[in-house]
């Protein structure tokens, strides 16, 4: 920490002298660090190829997701690889595009609800009295109300509101964990000297917590921005698999659903059943690897190999 | 005493505000069940006014102020009185709930505490045994396992082992042609057809226990005291499970409530597949029924049953640690 004495105030000229640290060089360091964990590296791995197959569907996928001429439930062949389904779509072609409802659901709500719980928590975090207790009481009952259950009587209500529905769903009922998670860290971090400095030299309080606590926590947000996306990537497969969501669009939930609804256990399509859980659990597992790594960045005893 | 009583305190205010949520929830929606039911007969052709107010009174479109609505809402919920069922007409939305709710309490139940001492078990073992494959197997397995989801858990058993090895009967609580009463051969029946709903949630939610319990445990193998047990000589056995496993239990039942939470979830999701006739499947039905007196009443159910078991998880974590009752 600086003395307030002879502070040289950063100018943006460059060539002063001082560089300040870039912030690239910073995320850079980051990613080798979750690069260097060999369960990450197999996690982010995963992700960029979903990433990949989501991204480039319509070139990759053989046909198109909802081109039902074909063969209806026919097993696995050369012109199918997975077979097709009861309403002869071809079931290669309905995974990949569904890649893409996977990946920018989990995405969106996980960053949404992240965004939720960073700005309840860390203010939760900092206030102190009465406040702090209400906010307590309303983190804790969304914690505590049962998740699923509360999103089927949302989309219940909201009937057949599609994929923004599914979202806002997710967000409504996911944000509470990640909250509790950056509110206690904040509370340690409320007491630590840096913060007591910027308190002195007169800084208000949404600037301490957001510009000097908040970039202290940036792994903790990173850990609660997988977490809250794999809960959405499965959350959002449960509600379609219901039949809850926009039955009509290509996804794993809806693949699922209608896998169910048309009786492939009865034919036997077991690859049909099998494919889509699949891809959920491997989208949901890279996630969770990756935050293995992500743990490293700010704890150097969780890192693994050279960097330790 | 005072724990307790401040205990009971909070849950009785978090039972409270639940009740309340799940009067406010449908209003908040844009939209009304009567709306929605005239929105689904309008495809058929124009619907008239006799018709709408019909359909209004029909469903029981609530009156009056929101203050009202609220204290006859509150009166309905005291009594255990929620209405008549849309979809299953005669029938009362209390009888329907409490029919399925011995299912679901059995199985979710019995699954959850088997699993968690499971968990326990494994957990401690692979912390006692870390970096030997007795760590990494369980762990791996476990952290791979809970990314599945429940209903996909589900599918796969029944398909494999329902369908193609006939092992597991397929589908409902008991076979058709049994008749319920307290013989051994019905009990077997209901115990034979909860095998596979209750093998899908312990395979989901196992791998949960042990990584918390392992990392627990690796944190108090830490700790001075273990390394004074073992420097006394007792067998590792006794380090294990009467030093270091019984205080690790402590952070990972703080967890068992609201894990719960997520079990409870996960058995919707499972009763469905299997048509297993709880809770789960009941408002799997009322939803798509849009059977809305029904719906409410089964997640304010479920929401209740949850805040119970936290309650009494918080009482247990009491009894075990004395510190938390200062």
């Amino acid at each position: 920490m600086t003395s307030t004495q002879n502070v040289r105030i950063p100018s943006d000229h460059t060539g002063d002298g001082i560089a300040a640290p870039s912030r690239w060089r910073a995320v850079g360091r980051m990613v080798a660090t979750v690069w260097g964990n060999t369960k990450a590296r197999i996690g982010i791995c995963i992700l960029g190829f979903f990433v990949v197959v989501a991204v480039f569907a319509p070139v990759l996928a053989p046909y198109g997701p909802k081109d039902n001429g074909f063969e209806r439930n026919g097993a696995a062949s050369w012109a199918h690889w997975l077979g097709t389904t009861a309403a002869g779509e071809d079931v290669l072609s309905q995974l990949m595009h569904g890649a893409r409802i996977s990946l920018v659901v989990g995405f969106a709500a996980g960053i949404l609800s992240t965004i939720v719980a960073v700005l309840i928590g860390l203010s939760w975090g900092y206030l102190r009295g009465v406040a702090s207790e209400v906010v307590g009481f309303v983190v804790n009952l969304f914690l505590v109300i049962p998740g699923l259950p509360l999103m089927i009587v949302i989309a219940a209500y909201l009937q057949n509101g599609g994929i923004l529905m599914i979202i806002a769903v997710i967000v409504v009922t996911g944000w509470a964990w990640g909250a509790r998670v950056l509110r206690s860290q904040t509370q340690s971090l409320r007491g630590r000297d840096f913060v007591t400095s910027a308190q002195f030299s007169g800084d208000g309080s949404a600037r301490i917590v957001f510009r000097e606590i908040l970039p202290n926590m940036t792994s903790l947000i990173t850990g609660s921005l997988f977490g809250a996306a794999t809960a959405a990537i499965l959350a959002e497969a449960g509600l379609e698999f219901l039949g809850l969501g926009d039955s009509s669009i290509v996804s794993w939930g809806t693949m699922l659903y209608w896998a169910q609804n048309s009786n492939s256990l009865l034919t036997g399509q077991w690859l049909l059943l099998f494919a889509p859980g699949l891809c959920i659990a491997l989208l949901a597992l890279s996630l969770t690897l990756i935050n293995f790594g992500v743990d490293g960045i700010s704890n150097p005893r969780l890192r693994e190999g050279k960097g330790r | 005493m005072k724990y307790i009583a401040q205990k009971l305190g909070l849950f009785v205010l978090t039972l409270w505000a639940a009740v309340t949520l799940n009067f406010f929830l449908p209003r908040l929606m844009p939209g009304s069940p009567a709306d929605a039911a005239i929105a689904k007969l309008s495809q058929n052709g124009p619907v008239t006014e006799a018709t709408r107010a019909a359909i209004e009174a029909q469903l029981g479109v609530p009156t009056g102020s929101l203050w009202d609505q609220y204290l006859s809402y509150l009166h309905q919920v005291v009594t255990l009185d929620f209405g008549v069922s849309y979809t299953f007409y005669p029938q009362t939305v209390s009888s329907m709930v409490s029919t399925a709710l011995p299912y679901t309490i059995g199985l979710v139940g019995i699954v959850t505490v088997l699993a968690f001492v499971l968990g326990t078990l494994i957990g401690v073992a692979a912390a006692w045994k870390r970096g030997t494959w007795l760590d990494s197997l369980p762990t791996l397995t476990g952290s791979f396992l809970s990314t599945f989801p429940y209903f996909w858990t589900a599918l796969l058993l029944l398909f494999f082992l329902g369908y193609v090895l006939h092992w597991f009967p397929t589908t409902g609580a008991y076979a058709a042609t049994s008749t319920p009463g307290f013989t051994a051969e019905f009990i077997g029946d209901v115990l034979l057809h909860a095998i596979l709903p209750a093998l899908t949630i312990l395979i989901t939610s196992l791998g949960g226990w042990i990584i918390g319990m392992r990392n627990a445990m690796i944190n108090t193998l830490g700790d001075d005291y273990v390394t004074f047990a073992e420097a006394n000589g007792l067998r590792g056995r006794t380090v294990a499970i009467r030093y270091a496993a019984r205080n690790a239990i402590l952070p990972n039942l703080t967890g068992f409530g609201l894990a719960l939470g997520g079990v409870v979830g996960g058995s919707i999701l499972v009763e469905q597949v299997f048509g297993y006739p709880g809770i789960g499947y009941l408002l799997f039905n009322a939803v798509i029924g849009q059977d809305y007196p029904l719906m409410q009443a089964l997640f304010l159910m479920i929401t209740v049953s949850v805040l119970i078991a936290n309650f009494l998880v918080d009482i247990l974590y009491g009894v075990l640690d004395p510190r938390t009752r200062r």
